[in-house]
C-alpha cells in the first residue's frame, strides 16, 4: 500500500468518523509503531545473542574438557595425540603451526599490501585505480577452499623443484598462499585509510618539493598509520582463523615446531580433522575442539581489542 | 651558494627521483604478483577441470570412480542452503541495519550492539562452525541438516547485511524523512514506503557479497559434520498431492559445491584431482560473477544517484 493511497484513505474516512474512534484509530497505530521498534529491536539483538552463543558453547564445552584435561597440561604439554590410545592434549604444537603459518602469511601480506595501498592511493592515476580496486575485490572472494587447492597442486610443487628436499604438505606452502589470499583485504583497508588523508596534507609536501614517494612514505603513511595498523590487525585475524588453505596444503600431524619448511596442523585444521571424523557427542576428543576453539577466540579477540587501541591511540584528527 | 653545495643538491634530488621510480615500479611489480598468482590458480583450473565440465559432471552423484563422479549432490545442496541462508540473513540484517540507523537512541544497549557487530565480522568462521555444532544441532536438535547448515552462514553473513544496509541508509539525505514526516508519515511508514526502497540497491550490494562469501565457506559447514559422500537429493519442496508445498528437505542431509572440493583435492589420485579442479572452476566463476554483480551494481548506484 502506497503512501499517498493511506493518506487519502485516512482524509475520506475522517470526514464521517467520530472524535472517540479517532482517538483510538491513533491508539492502534502507536501500538503497531512499537510493535515493530520492538521486532526490529529484537533482529538487532541476535548479533549479541550470537556472540553469547559462541562465549556459551565454548566456555561450557571447554569446561568439560578440562575436567579431563588440567588445564596447565593443556598449556604446557608438547604433544597433541588425541586420536591415540593414551590421549594427550597439549595446545602448544597446534599453536606453533597456527603461529608460524600466520607469520608466513603475514611476512607476503603485509609488505604487498602496504605497498599495493600506496601505490594505489599515491601513484596510480583514477583510471587504473578504477580497473584494480574491484579486481582485488574479486580475488578477495574467492574461496579459500580454492586457494588450498592451487597451495597443494601448484605451489608446493614449485617450491618443491627450487627446494627438493621440501615435503609435498608443508607450512611454507600454505603460508604464501594465505599470504596472497590476505593482500586484497589489507591494501584496499590501508587504501581507504591513506585516501581519507586530507588533500592538503599532501599539497604541502609537494609545494615543499618532495618526491612522490616522499609525500607518501613521510605524510600520507604517518597520517594514516591508525587506519593502515588496523589493516594488519585485521590481516593477522584473518590469518590466525583461516582454515581451509591449511587443512588442504599444511598437513595434518600436529608438530611442535616453527620451522615453515615442515608440515604442521594448526588450531583451525585440527577441528576440521576432527568434524569429518565421527567422535561421539559429549566424549572427550569432541569437547577437545571446543577448547581448541575457546584458544583461536581468545587469539583473535586479543588481536580485536589489541586494533581498537591502536585506533584511539594513533587517531589522528583532521 | 659555491658549485660543491650544487653539486650536492642536485645530487640529493637525482637519488631522490631514482627512490622515486624504484617505488613505483615496485608498487606496479606487487600488483604483477596479485594479478599473476590469480591468472595462474585461474589458468591451472582451467586448464586440469575443463575437460570434465561436461553435462554428466552436473548431473552424476559423487562416486568411487573419479570419471562418473559429478557435482548433483553438491550443486543441488548449495542452492538449498543459499536459500536458507538468504531467508534468515536478509530479513533480520535489513530489520537490524534500520533499527540501528533509524530507531536506536543513544544508549549503552546500542553501543554494545554496534560494537558487537563490528567485532563479530572479525570471528573466524570455524568458531561459527562449533556455535551451529553445540546450539543448532544439538542444542535446538536441527541435526545435521540443510536447515542448521543455512542458518549458520546466515549469521555468519549477517554483519556484512547489516553494515551494507545502515551506509545505504546514512547515503539517502535527511530532507527526504523531513518530508515524509512532515506530510503526517509514521516512523514505519518512512521506513516502508522511502526508506527501504531507496536503499535497495546499496542493500543488494551488501546482500550479494555475503552470499558470495556464504557460498564459497567451507569450514563452518564441515564443523557441523555435513557429509562429504552423499549420493541422494533432499525431498522434493514441491509435489503434485496436497499439501504440494513440503518443508522436508530442511532436515536431509547435504553436501555442498566447497566441500565436495575438499573431498576430491584430499585424494591423491590424479582422476580426482581433475574433478577438484572442475568443482573448483565452477566455484569461482559463481563468485566471480555474483562480485562482478555487486561490483557493477555499486558502480550504477554512484553514476545514477540524483537527490
Amino acid at each position: 500500500m502506497s503512501a499517498s493511497h493511506t493518506l487519502s484513505q485516512g482524509i475520506e474516512s475522517m470526514e464521517v468518523t467520530t472524535v472517540s474512534d479517532r482517538l483510538s484509530r491513533k491508539l492502534v497505530r502507536n501500538i503497531k509503531e512499537r510493535a515493530i521498534e520492538a521486532a526490529m529491536f529484537a533482529a538487532a539483538s541476535i548479533s549479541v545473542l550470537t556472540t553469547l552463543g559462541i562465549i556459551w558453547v565454548l566456555v561450557s564445552e571447554s569446561y568439560h574438557f578440562f575436567e579431563h584435561v588440567p588445564i596447565w597440561i593443556f598449556l604446557t604439554d608438547t604433544m597433541w595425540t588425541p586420536l591415540f590410545s593414551e590421549p594427550r592434549y597439549g595446545i602448544l604444537p597446534l599453536l606453533m603451526g597456527t603461529l608460524t603459518t600466520s607469520l608466513v602469511a603475514l611476512g607476503v601480506a603485509i609488505p604487498l599490501g602496504t605497498i599495493i595501498a600506496i601505490f594505489l592511493s599515491e601513484f596510480a592515476s583514477p583510471r587504473v585505480r578504477e580497473v584494480v580496486k574491484p579486481f582485488l575485490e574479486l580475488l578477495g572472494g574467492v574461496p579459500t577452499i580454492v586457494y588450498g587447492y592451487f597451495a597443494l597442486t601448484v605451489v608446493s610443487p614449485v617450491l618443491q623443484y627450487f627446494f627438493p628436499s621440501l615435503p609435498g604438505f608443508s607450512m611454507l606452502a600454505a603460508g604464501l598462499v594465505m599470504g596472497v589470499a590476505i593482500v586484497p583485504y589489507i591494501s584496499s583497508l590501508s587504501e581507504d585509510a591513506m585516501r581519507a588523508v586530507p588533500m592538503s596534507l599532501r599539497e604541502g609536501a609537494y609545494a615543499m618539493g618532495s618526491t612522490r614517494f616522499q609525500t607518501a612514505s613521510r605524510v600520507v603513511l604517518p597520517a594514516a598509520i591508525s587506519g593502515v595498523l588496523s589493516a594488519y590487525i585485521l590481516g593477522i585475524s584473518r590469518a590466525v582463523g583461516e582454515t581451509m588453505i591449511v587443512a588442504v596444503a599444511a598437513g595434518m600431524q600436529p608438530n611442535f615446531t616453527m620451522n615453515p619448511a615442515e608440515p604442521a596442523q594448526t588450531i583451525s585444521a585440527y577441528i576440521v580433522q576432527v568434524a569429518m571424523g565421527d567422535l561421539p557427542h559429549g566424549s572427550v576428543g569432541y569437547q577437545s575442539i571446543f577448547a581448541a576453539g575457546l584458544s583461536l577466540m581468545l587469539m583473535t579477540l586479543f588481536f580485536n581489542i589489541l586494533g581498537h587501541v591502536i585506533r584511539r591511540r594513533y587517531r589522528e584528527a583532521y | 651558494m659555491n658549485q660543491k653545495e650544487l653539486a650536492a643538491i642536485r645530487g640529493t634530488i637525482r637519488s631522490n627521483r631514482r627512490l622515486d621510480i624504484i617505488f613505483a615500479v615496485a608498487g606496479f611489480v606487487a600488483l604483477l604478483i596479485g594479478v599473476m598468482a590469480f591468472v595462474t590458480l585461474f589458468a591451472q583450473m582451467a586448464y586440469n577441470g575443463w575437460e570434465r565440465l561436461n553435462p554428466d559432471f552436473f548431473m552424476n552423484f559423487p562416486s568411487r570412480r573419479a570419471a562418473n563422479a559429478g557435482i548433483l549432490s553438491a550443486w543441488v545442496g548449495s542452492l538449498l542452503v543459499m536459500l536458507v541462508t538468504a531467508v534468515s540473513a536478509v530479513p533480520l540484517g535489513v530489520a537490524a541495519g534500520v533499527y540501528l540507523e533509524e530507531y536506536a537512541p543513544k544508549n549503552l544497549i546500542t553501543d554494545i550492539i554496534e560494537i558487537n557487530v563490528s567485532n563479530l565480522a572479525g570471528v573466524p568462521s570455524i568458531v561459527y562452525g562449533l556455535l551451529a555444532l553445540g546450539v543448532f544441532v544439538y542444542a535446538f536438535g536441527f541435526g545435521q541438516s540443510i536447515l542448521s547448515a543455512g542458518l549458520t552462514l546466515g549469521l555468519l553473513i549477517l554483519p556484512v547485511v547489516i553494515v551494507a544496509t545502515r551506509e545505504a541508509l546514512r547515503s539517502i539525505p535527511i530532507h527526504i524523512r523531513e518530508g515524509a514526516y512532515g506530510v503526517g508519515a509514521t516512523r514505519w511508514q518512512v521506513v516502508r514506503d522511502h526508506l527501504v526502497p531507496y536503499s535497495t540497491p546499496g542493500i543488494m550490494t551488501g546482500v550479494i557479497i555475503g552470499m558470495s562469501r556464504a557460498i564459497g565457506e567451507t569450514a563452518p559447514i564441515i564443523t557441523i559434520g555435513a557429509l562429504t559422500f552423499i549420493a541422494f537429493l533432499p525431498p522434493m519442496p514441491i509435489s503434485t498431492t496436497a499439501p504440494f508445498v513440503s518443508f522436508d528437505w530442511l532436515w536431509s542431509g547435504f553436501t555442498v559445491m566447497p566441500i565436495q572440493m575438499f573431498n576430491w583435492t584430499s585424494r591423491p589420485e590424479e582422476a580426482f584431482q581433475q574433478n577438484a579442479a572442475a568443482a573448483g572452476l565452477i566455484l569461482v566463476f559463481m563468485t566471480l560473477m555474483m562480485n562482478g554483480v555487486a561490483i557493477w551494481l555499486r558502480y550504477r548506484l554512484r553514476k545514477s544517484i540524483s537527490w
